[in-house]
């Protein structure tokens, strides 16, 4: 029988299921995790996401809540008496779901396209985003956070959950082609985020192995370029 | 009531912007609005959304908010007269899923329908009517995504009732058939009805000359193999 009837069908591969793990983690929740393999897609899956078909998809008792940003605000507003993920006042929320939002569409395609890319110049505009990317947050982080060790402050945020769940993509990058994302002079701050998100009981055990997704991504790049 | 210090920055024609102003509208919110000229950003569009450099923005006690889903979000936390988002955080959570999701899968689909032509413009209106069936299903037996009121949805999936009649006209296409899709075409006329968003809405005309516009000037695999 599911734990509070959580169950989340997720993946070890995908930062999206990680952070919705990550967000049950902080509140104290128990759930169970069901691994998909996505090849096939299960049956369970296509019954509770039959829109985008993908994880992660949280199942609290009949309910099936998809994507994870949205997963993340609903485990917040149901478990509300926890810590809370998301700041209080309505500015900061708009400006923690910014750049979560902004996140997914630069830093993610980033992270895949330089996967996808054949040689150093389809690379090139790729890395320059993500290079962009890394700035503005180092910034973020070392104005906004006033010298706290998250975006979100004290504790663990919606930023946080929403960069740091893609921090073992970005070894594996760095990995890959042999260049640095992460750069101690250029992004002090985040440098040193990266190593307390890592380590935060939350977190910790959770984000994969870099040489186990290594071979995830190898794989990966010979399916995407098949496509 | 004193002004709020609320200010729009939109684009006329932008659905983005349309839906903040129906939140601020349907609020009963008083706010100022500045028109941006999008093909020549201001000073201000830099300063505001320097990120992104798009509108709409929302500029409230001189701070910004930007990206319209996050701004509706913001008002609703803000003003808490007429409630946009439901209560419930399974609904909530639902409504913002469908906003998501159409914007993500109908909006591409739509203006590729409308702006080109041959098989890519076939594809496109099928993937969007594929879209129209899920929504279909959403909204069988409301008189509004968000029940006997506009909400959130409605405002979040509002363009498709003013905005998608304009693409059919312009790329000669049909994604809104009654017959197939007769709860969207009952929800379309009780949205456009509305008092709050019947006065917001571009002139029609005005919409089907800018269209026609961004349709010639839209790059395509096609067009650009035609040489002259």
């Amino acid at each position: 029988m599911a734990k509070n009837d959580l169950k989340l069908l997720g993946g070890w591969f995908s930062p999206f299921a990680l952070r919705v793990q990550i967000a049950l983690n902080l509140k104290g929740v128990e759930y169970e995790v069901i691994e998909e393999t996505l090849n096939p897609k299960s049956d369970l899956l296509l019954k509770s996401n039959p829109v985008h078909k993908k994880i992660p998809v949280l199942l609290h008792a009949d309910k099936a809540i998809c994507e994870s940003a949205i997963i993340v605000e609903y485990i917040d507003e149901v478990w509300s008496n926890a810590p809370s993920i998301l700041p209080q006042n309505a500015y900061d929320r708009a400006n923690a779901r910014f750049w979560v939002a902004y996140t997914d569409e630069k830093w993610f395609t980033s992270l895949k396209s330089v996967l996808v890319a054949d040689d150093d110049e389809a690379k090139k505009p790729h890395y320059e985003q993500a290079e962009e990317v890394l700035e503005r947050l180092e910034e973020v982080l070392s104005k906004g956070s006033e010298g706290k060790a998250f975006f979100g402050g004290d504790r663990i945020g919606f930023i946080d959950i929403g960069f740091g769940s893609f921090l073992s993509w970005m070894r594996v990058i760095e990995e890959m082609n042999g260049r640095k994302l992460l750069d101690e002079t250029k992004h002090p701050s985040l440098v040193k985020w990266a190593e307390t998100f890592a380590a935060d009981p939350a977190v910790n055990g959770l984000l994969p192995e870099t040489d186990k997704l290594i071979e995830f991504a190898k794989v990966l790049k010979l399916k995407l370029a098949a496509k | 009531m004193g002004s709020e210090d609320v200010k729009v920055v939109s684009f006329w024609v932008s659905p983005f912007g349309k839906r903040v102003e129906w939140a601020l509208k349907l609020k009963g919110i008083e706010y100022e609005y500045i028109e941006e000229d999008i093909f020549n950003k201001s000073n201000l569009l830099l300063r505001l959304n320097p990120v992104h450099k798009k509108v709409p923005v929302l500029v409230h006690h001189h701070k910004p908010i930007v990206e319209s889903f996050i701004i509706l979000e913001y008002i609703d936390e803000t003003w808490k007269q007429y409630p946009l988002l439901p209560h419930h955080p399974h609904q909530r959570a639902l409504a913002r899923f469908w906003a998501t999701s159409v914007e993500q899968k109908l909006g591409k689909a739509g203006w590729v329908a409308m702006a080109t032509s041959g098989d890519e413009q076939e594809r496109a209106v099928k993937e969007a009517t594929e879209i129209m069936e899920k929504i279909e299903d959403e909204i069988k037996g409301k008189e509004f995504f968000g029940g006997k009121n506009v909400g959130y949805l409605d405002i979040a999936l509002g363009w498709i009732a003013h905005l998608i009649p304009v693409w059919e006209e312009v790329g000669s296409i049909q994604i809104l058939d009654p017959s197939k899709f007769p709860a969207i075409t009952s929800w379309m006329t009780n949205f456009l009805s509305h008092p709050v968003i019947q006065d917001t809405l571009p002139p029609r005309d005005k919409m089907l000359v800018y269209y026609h516009n961004r349709k010639n000037n839209w790059p395509s695999a096609f067009r650009n193999s035609v040489k002259d």
